[in-house]
């Protein structure tokens, strides 16, 4: 029973750690037609420049380290819209090799200025010691992940559903000239929402940093299930990244742990499904 | 056109006079080239011809070769046998694929092939018991056909010449071909092209399949010059660089891939003698092609020599 339990969280923590990683990939992708493949790669280096500033300077709480990163990444996120990415527009093609080239420089950079070892993030010290709850154990950070995922989607939901911005950002989804036609400044709202993304991500792998640590190829374990996760639920849609995620990441925990042989080709089944029965995804109106 | 008859007539003499005076270093590197060209030029047909942008070729290389080592050191089957069931084994694998990812298109294709090949790249790794894991399959040895010995790098590059030559004659046919026409038209004008009363999915998926089945042969030679297999095959930098290959050097066109796979291998080769930081040249390079030179070197270098006819 307690393999179960024990089980269960791992599997919403890692749902937790991939909704926040795949809620700004899909946000991305929904508003520009964009498959930011960098994506992964930002999250690896959110892990890193977490686990640096840890390092660097004794006493840096894993909240900060995570908000320090997350901005850090939202900057080069931006910078990289703005001056890159900005020059292909229109070029679909051109912008997913472009990410893919990036992605493939920041991978191999943090192996250069990190090393090969896998670096731990500690856990802060008061959510270090497990939980007793109804006679089971539970790790209090896993529990802390998963109660900050579900804030964060609580965040966006209220962003983009109830917000002035939020129904720009929707505007721009739904109909991108007509949005521009009314005045509304979709060219800022695009780099805006690919900080937001960024930095959703580079947050992200702080707070994925004690259950994961950073290590080189975190990227390219962690942009396929991303990727998996916007299938299924849906391109552009939030409650579709975020039903994805649990599943995907439920899926994934307990196949590592009960068919560790087959656990990729189990993953990959409610993919195959969704694309079958609805290629829109769960949650997505447009096609991906 | 005379002259381009020339062009192909002393490259031809050329790459078979290669092994007869070039040293064992360079041989191994022309082989390394002609693998990656036969890899590209598979490739190019769906995103050259087809329109359609594959990020998970590796899948159908690494299926085919983890096969053939596969048969041939755990079960001791024959190389012929294993060559067949591979390729066998990878147009299967091609048709299931490709029936999934061609039910979106443009970049949710891309996304779908990308997650596709992951997969066979997470078995790789975790199927322990069947791949060998992280160690790899090793002890597989080049084949004899018709009692001719490959072990000599000259030998198997020969052999290695002469599938590249038949794959490049075949898809050179294929694209001119009544078939190969209707797919360009599927990736120009796919809705003209369904009223016009061809079936684009099907078009598609024959095409997806072919270009899995030439993967696959890339696949073969791959596992018997390296005689080892490594689930790395499998991994997202192999169908980059696959794709790098084909966009460096013009996507749909014949000689693209051609040019551009040799680039790649050659650039890879070189940097990897003063730098360890192939990735990161591989990432850069893409973003240069990119934004520098989106079309690739093929139409780039006829758009300046029509320039200087005129």
């Amino acid at each position: 029973m307690q393999f179960w339990v024990a089980q269960t969280l791992n599997s919403l923590a890692f749902g937790g750690l991939l909704f926040l990683l795949s809620s700004g990939f899909s946000l991305i992708f929904g508003l520009m037609r964009l498959a930011n493949l960098t994506h992964g790669a930002l999250f690896m280096l959110g892990a890193y420049i977490g686990a640096y500033l840890m390092r660097a300077f004794p006493g840096t709480s894993l909240w900060m380290a995570a908000l320090a990163s997350g901005i850090a990444v939202a900057v080069f996120g931006g910078l990289l819209e703005r001056f890159v990415l900005r020059r292909l527009a229109g070029n679909a093609l051109g912008q997913v090799l472009l990410t893919l080239g990036i992605a493939f420089i920041i991978s191999d950079g943090c192996l250069l200025v990190f090393g090969g070892d896998p670096i731990p993030l500690s856990t802060p010290h008061w959510l270090a010691r497990p939980v007793f709850l109804w006679g089971f154990i539970f790790p209090a950070y896993r529990l802390a992940v998963v109660v900050l995922a579900v804030f964060a989607a609580l965040g966006l939901h209220i962003l983009l559903d109830r917000t002035r911005l939020g129904a720009m950002i929707r505007a721009g989804v739904d109909d991108m000239a007509m949005a521009r036609a009314v005045g509304i400044p979709v060219s800022a709202i695009f780099t805006l929402v690919f900080c937001l993304g960024s930095a959703i991500a580079g947050a992200g792998g702080v707070l994925a940093g004690p259950i994961l640590s950073a290590y080189p190829g975190l990227d390219g374990d962690m942009l396929p299930l991303a990727l998996i996760v916007v299938i299924l639920g849906g391109v552009g849609s939030i409650t579709g990244a975020f039903v994805g995620s649990f599943i995907i990441g439920a899926i994934y925990t307990f196949g590592i742990a009960l068919l560790p042989d087959l656990a990729y080709v189990i993953l990959f089944l409610p993919m195959i499904l969704v694309i079958a029965i609805r290629p829109n995804g769960l949650f997505g109106r447009m096609a991906v | 056109m005379k002259t381009r008859g020339l062009y192909i007539a002393i490259s031809l003499v050329s790459l078979i006079v290669l092994p007869f005076v070039a040293g064992d270093f360079y041989i191994n590197l022309a082989t390394q080239v002609l693998i990656a060209v036969v890899f590209s030029a598979s490739l190019n047909i769906l995103v050259g011809y087809a329109g359609l942008s594959s990020l998970g070729h590796a899948a159908f290389l690494g299926f085919a070769a983890y096969i053939c080592a596969g048969t041939t050191v755990t079960l001791g089957l024959p190389p012929l046998v294993a060559a067949v069931l591979a390729l066998a084994g990878t147009t299967l694998l091609a048709a299931i694929f490709g029936a999934i990812a061609l039910r979106a298109s443009g970049l949710g294709f891309l996304m779908i092939t990308l997650a596709l090949a992951q997969v066979v790249w997470g078995l790789a790794y975790r199927w322990v018991g069947l791949t060998n894991g992280d160690n790899g399959l090793t002890g597989l040895t080049r084949p004899h056909p018709f009692g001719v010995s490959l072990d000599s790098p000259a030998a198997f590059y020969l052999a290695t010449l002469l599938t590249t030559g038949i794959a490049l004659t075949v898809i050179a046919i294929l694209v001119g071909s009544a078939y190969g026409v209707s797919l360009q038209g599927t990736r120009d004008q796919p809705r003209r092209m369904a009223a016009l009363g061809h079936n684009v999915w099907l078009v598609r998926w024959t095409a997806f399949i072919i270009a899995g089945f030439w993967a696959g042969v890339a696949g073969l030679l791959y596992v018997y010059y390296q005689r080892y297999i490594h689930p790395s095959v499998l991994s997202m930098a192999t169908s980059a660089e696959g794709l790098l290959g084909v966009i460096a050097g013009g996507s749909g066109t014949l000689a693209g891939p051609v040019v551009g796979a040799a680039l790649v291998v050659i650039l890879k080769n070189y940097a990897s003698i003063y730098i360890e930081r192939w990735n990161m040249l591989l990432g850069a390079v893409f973003v240069l092609i990119v934004l520098v030179m989106p079309d690739g070197i093929v139409p780039g270098v006829r758009r300046l020599l029509a320039r200087r006819d005129r």
